[in-house]
């Protein structure tokens, strides 16, 4: 396992993924941040309180499990129990920004859209990654990526962890 | 919630809650969760079983079980076909199995069967290759039922562990006693039997619970007090003395109510005699979890269907891998590609 950031560097990413979402929505106007579990909740979590330091005050946070709308479960399913999709705001009209750990085949995106779209029509929907590692099999870009890594093999994950769900905050590579 | 912690299902047939362990019904309970989550919604539909075909084969008569296994699969966008044995070609002779591989035949993924015989639903998981789900066979096992009862009382009480449950009734000839029994001694909580003796034999002790003739002698201590149909369909008249003298010693009635613990639960797996197991104003009352098992009933077995479709789809995807490296063979460095 190798390590490509530390805390610092998960905090110096997701400072900057703050600064590029504010300069891309006003403070004063509704966004609902939903984040994908696991890490993408922990995540648009840190995303959005950056945000509201910066005075933005009409943020609604939500959680989605996109098990059911995956295309490649059970084979890549998660190991743990399916948790209950928590989205007790409003789509309809409102901007939304989706919010991922790593962006890879683009399949996650394309499953939470799917989901997204049976909950309401947002105006816009924009994807934030930490990591964008390529090996994209959709036609699916990011709008604010922290962190760029060209050319990592398939066969090899790059992870996300965060200190709430993993003990520490870091961006490794290992073999799969 | 119960200490044990879920355990990820790999059965790609639910049978009985006999052979599950405190994990894997856990684990059931817990993605349950998630399925009701979805009904909820404005749009009551995720993709999960998209293209897929439940067919509900039913032997006996039933409406809530078929209905809520018919929503169920639909709210996971799979096909549903309905079979009733009345007016197919059961009535001319064909067999159980012959049926199921009939239906199978047409590539059925999924079936739910309801069948008079205890012990249907192993036999036919032994002869097709899509997955069985037992929805009630003889006085055996409702395994949905139980699993549906279970997840009331967890999010009635917020635990199942240490809780005294009743089960009142005709025990002797309930599938549904029997999974309760099994899924709640599992769980921890202790299950105490009320009924006459002729309808709760003195062997259900050897399963785990506490057997009691006198419904009044335990009224007062149970947490949660599950009423059973009187099957007049199943019993013997020899078995059953009369309605009232029923009603009379184990029936759910308003002065035996007033006996109950303050905070006691009440349910009933339907359909209900009013005025014969239980009294309508109780059924009908503050207590009363009876409709939450209903609405429950279609969470669990949409994670039921859920579970055992991605159970059996890994087996295929398995069986198809280790089929794949025996006919690997090395291909010549310079083979051609034709144009």
């Amino acid at each position: 396992m190798q390590r490509f950031h530390d805390e610092t560097g998960v905090r110096k990413g997701v400072e900057a993924l703050a600064a590029d979402i504010a300069a891309a929505f006003a403070p004063d106007a509704p966004l609902n941040i939903i984040g994908i579990r696991t890490r993408g909740e922990v995540l648009a979590q840190r995303i959005a309180s950056l945000l509201q330091q910066r005075g933005y005050s009409k943020i609604a946070r939500g959680v989605l499990d996109i098990t059911f709308y995956r295309d490649d479960f059970p084979k890549n399913g998660p190991g743990r129990a399916i948790l209950p999709t928590e989205l007790n705001l409003e789509l309809d009209d409102k901007p939304l920004l989706l919010v991922d750990d790593v962006l890879f085949t683009g399949r996650s995106t394309r499953a939470a859209l799917n989901a997204l779209i049976d909950f309401g029509r947002p105006s816009v929907i924009r994807l934030a990654v930490l990591v964008d590692r390529g090996g994209r099999e959709l036609p699916i870009a990011a709008d604010f990526v922290a962190y760029t890594m060209k050319d990592v093999p398939p066969s090899y994950r790059v992870s996300v962890h965060f200190v709430e769900t993993d003990g520490a905050d870091e961006i490794v590579i290992e073999p799969r | 919630m119960s200490k044990t912690a879920p355990q990820p299902w790999t059965r790609k047939h639910l049978l009985a809650l006999e052979e599950l362990s405190a994990g894997e019904i856990n684990y059931v309970l817990e993605t349950a969760r998630s399925f009701a989550e979805v009904s909820t919604r404005s749009i009551k539909k995720v993709p999960a079983l998209r293209g897929r075909v439940v067919v509900n084969l039913f032997f006996e008569d039933s409406t809530r079980t078929r209905t809520s296994f018919s929503l169920a699969a639909s709210r996971l966008s799979a096909d549903v076909i309905d079979f009733s044995a009345r007016g197919s070609s059961v009535s001319k002779g064909e067999t159980l199995i012959d049926t199921a591989r009939n239906i199978e035949a047409m590539g059925v993924d999924i079936i739910v069967l309801r069948h008079p015989a205890a012990g249907a639903a192993h036999l036919l998981s032994r002869h097709v290759r899509c997955s069985v789900i037992n929805a009630g066979d003889g006085a055996h096992e409702h395994p949905t039922q139980g699993l549906l009862d279970i997840y009331t009382i967890r999010q009635h009480f917020g635990r199942v562990e240490g809780l005294k449950v009743a089960i009142v009734g005709d025990i002797a000839n309930s599938r549904v006693a029997r999974s309760n029994l099994w899924g709640l001694r599992k769980l921890g909580a202790e299950v105490i039997l009320v009924g006459p003796p002729t309808l709760l034999p003195r062997a259900f002790e050897r399963l785990g619970a506490r057997v009691v003739h006198n419904f009044d002698e335990v009224i007062g201590e149970v947490d949660v007090i599950n009423m059973l149909r009187v099957q007049f369909e199943r019993i013997q008249s020899s078995q059953f003395p009369s309605v009232g003298e029923f009603t009379g010693l184990f029936g759910l009635t308003r002065e035996r109510f007033r006996r109950c613990k303050k905070d006691v639960f009440i349910m009933h797996p339907g359909p209900m005699n009013r005025g014969i197991e239980i009294c309508s104003e109780i059924a009908d009352g503050p207590h009363s979890g009876i409709l939450t098992q209903v609405s429950n009933g279609l969470a669990i077995r949409m994670a039921v269907l859920y579970l055992v479709s991605q159970a059996c789809e890994r087996e295929r995807a398995a069986g198809e891998a280790a089929a794949a490296v025996r006919h690997e063979r090395p291909r010549p460095a310079d083979r051609k590609h034709h144009p």
